[in-house]
């Protein structure tokens, strides 16, 4: 029983996912493996486990090739498959100076204790399209890989612990002492309907999971003046930092269940006093985000740093306008509901329409009778 | 779904409804909130869901929370059983429920809806729930969170009056068409959610229990059975319904339900038909029966 449309929905659904399959493999070319993606699109598997929510380069990987490519679509993906995953515990704060560090620089000092280090990045190549990469070859990669891994052993890798450059500052007073106390207990915005004014924790969270060029525009638009924060880059690191549980069973005894690779920034922004006549220090913006996202750390640190302002005189200032607008799964959800179905609210809409013009019809009417 | 997963995970299954256990309580509890504070808005911790926000995660999880396996199950979008995303949805809620679904409103004990309230009133025991994409009516006169929770508290109610006066003093009448805002039990004013205006009387002490979801902006609310709702109106600017006079369903030939207007692929020629296809089909069926009776008396 029921329309055909009824019987056109179930084919209709099941023809498009078939359909998308085709799009992917109708070019005939080897099908990428989950593994090459996870080692060869990095910055495309961390963006998309930072925007999911959930630390695994495997499964975010999967839900890239799954998406083919669309890292929203990708991001989506994790964040559905978390909500299946049970909770098992809480881990301990992260100790960042023990961050194992691959990539390390400061804009505010040309040398900090432990020295900087350029590590793997983009930022001074120039942007040509190098065309050798169209004939990369097997014995050319692992002549490559070999000359490499020689070097690296000749070098003895140093695993610090490194100190913060934010900590050198705190020691000379130019930025407040850290708070002796903790924010108990920590929001969780997994569990709990965000209000606004958001706590820290909250908004730090909410900032973690937000979709990279969401908050990129925000920052980009303090950046340029509307509320900006004269933002310095302190410390910007990159690295894989141990993640520690307590003991399930014997107490005052931590585990380390594993690394996660993280990209941590302190920006150091314009001064300012607490209260009229008290002493003025620098102020702080943090980001942080899982694996290697500079553009997002840094995005993450300036609103986190703006949104501490006490009254929200530009956009990226304004909590409640920054995070409920940035989260990558909900806007995307939401702008592409708009290609659902909407004959009824269009058919109130047509049914306004019409009598307000008969409406003014009748008004223009009666005037030109009366002229 | 469950096949990927059973290669990757071989043991791993679902739980009943999809969501957790934990979670499901905690929507239950704000639900039994929100029904004792009809029309107030009550947040609670929206789950991802394998849907995506917008396309109606705050209505199923409603749905998911408080479904049994004795339940029977009715999907609409736009009246329509058929219509793609409630197929879509419904697929979801049988493969992680396996209950029972029904086209016929009257024998469904839970209704997932997106726009419309059914043509049959609907009786004690049924929970419709609904799909609520900007559960806040406040929204149109102040788009702050923090300022529209505020005037809720606080009873302040006259920028959303003045908004409707200056449309009459605009356009003679109000414009708003669907989500047309209304106060629940003489308090708070309520989004009933994108339904027409057509559909607003129903919710007036409607026997049935009235839920309403929006997962992305995390919001639960209810309308109780027997509970007040009125359309914000000027005594002297009654509220309007949509106006369908002189025309009529081109399958069951109704002349009072709520019209789609279609028009002919080939011919442009604009036609309507009934927008609930489960009640369309009954009237059809019955029309088919009369028709039957007619034949067989003669």
């Amino acid at each position: 029983m029921g329309y055909v449309a009824v019987q056109g929905g179930i084919t209709a659904i099941k023809n498009a996912e078939e359909l998308t399959k085709y799009m992917r493999l109708r070019g005939k070319s080897i099908p990428l493996s989950v593994k090459q993606i996870q080692d060869q699109m990095r910055f495309l598997v961390d963006r998309v486990m930072g925007e999911g929510g959930l630390y695994s380069p495997f499964h975010a990987s999967l839900a890239i090739k799954q998406a083919q490519g669309d890292p929203i679509e990708a991001s989506f993906y994790l964040r559905a498959y978390r909500s299946t995953l049970p909770r098992l515990t809480e881990s301990l704060p992260l100790e960042m100076e023990e961050m194992r560090i691959t990539r390390r620089i400061s804009s505010a000092f040309k040398n900090i204790p432990g020295g900087q280090i350029l590590g793997a990045t983009t930022d001074y190549h120039q942007r040509m399209l190098d065309f050798s990469l169209l004939e990369e070859e097997e014995s050319q990669v692992e002549e490559f890989l070999h000359k490499q891994e020689q070097e690296k052993s000749e070098e003895s890798p140093s695993w610090g612990p490194f100190r913060k450059v934010v900590d050198i500052l705190r020691e000379q007073e130019l930025v407040k002492p850290t708070p002796e106390k903790v924010e108990e207990p920590i929001f969780d915005i997994t569990q709990n309907s965000v209000a606004f004014p958001a706590p820290r924790s909250a908004r730090l969270q909410m900032l973690a999971r937000s979709e990279t060029g969401g908050i990129l525009a925000l920052a980009y638009s303090s950046m340029r003046g509307f509320g900006s924060v004269h933002p310095t880059i302190a410390e910007l690191r990159v690295g894989f930092v141990p993640v520690n549980i307590p003991h399930p069973y014997r107490k005052n005894k931590n585990l380390t269940i594993g690394f996660v690779e993280i990209t941590e920034v302190e920006i150091v922004a314009k001064f300012a006093a607490e209260e009229k006549g008290e002493k003025p220090y620098f102020t702080l913006g943090y980001g942080i985000c899982f694996g290697s996202n500079e553009l997002k750390a840094i995005s993450m640190a300036v609103l986190d740093r703006a949104m501490k302002e006490k009254e929200a005189k530009a956009p990226a200032q304004d909590q409640e306008f920054v995070l409920l607008h940035t989260d990558g799964i909900e806007s995307s959800g939401f702008c592409s509901h708009f290609k659902l179905p909407h004959y009824i609210t269009f058919q109130s809409a047509l049914d306004r329409l019409r009598s307000t013009q008969e409406k003014q019809k009748k008004i223009k009417l009666t005037k030109e009778k009366r002229l | 779904m469950n096949n990927l997963l059973a290669k990757t995970k071989g043991t791993f299954q679902y739980n009943f409804a999809f969501i957790d256990e934990g979670s499901k309580r905690e929507i239950r509890r704000k639900i039994l909130k929100a029904i004792a504070i009809p029309g107030h808005q009550v947040p609670f911790a929206s789950r991802e869901l394998p849907i995506a926000r917008g396309w109606g995660t705050g209505g199923l999880q409603i749905t998911m929370s408080i479904i049994g396996p004795d339940d029977v199950l009715k999907v609409i979008d736009q009246g329509c059983d058929g219509s793609v995303n409630a197929v879509s949805l419904r697929n979801l809620l049988v493969k992680t429920t396996g209950v029972r679904t029904t086209f016929d409103s009257r024998e469904a004990t839970i209704i997932q809806t997106r726009h419309r309230i059914p043509e049959i009133p609907l009786k004690e025991g049924q929970i419709l729930v609904y799909q609520v994409p900007l559960p806040e009516p406040l929204r149109r006169v102040e788009p702050r969170e923090t300022e529209t929770r505020r005037m809720h508290g606080e009873s302040e109610y006259s920028p959303l009056w003045v908004s409707l006066y200056e449309d009459i003093v605009k356009w003679q009448a109000v414009s708003i068409g669907a989500s047309y805002p209304c106060r629940v039990n003489e308090h708070y004013i309520m989004a009933p959610s994108p339904i027409p205006k057509y559909d607003i009387n129903k919710l007036n002490m409607a026997e049935n229990l009235n839920l309403f979801g929006a997962g992305r902006e995390k919001r639960i609310y209810a309308v109780p059975p027997y509970t007040k709702v009125e359309p914000l109106q000027f005594s002297d600017k009654p509220f309007t319904i949509e106006d369908f006079s002189g025309l009529s369903c081109r399958r069951c030939g109704a002349r009072n339900t709520f019209l789609d207007e279609i028009y002919d692929e080939e011919t442009g020629e604009k036609y309507y038909v009934c927008s609930d296809t489960g009640n369309c089909d009954l009237l059809r069926q019955k029309n088919q029966e009369e028709l039957r009776d007619e034949h067989d008396c003669a």
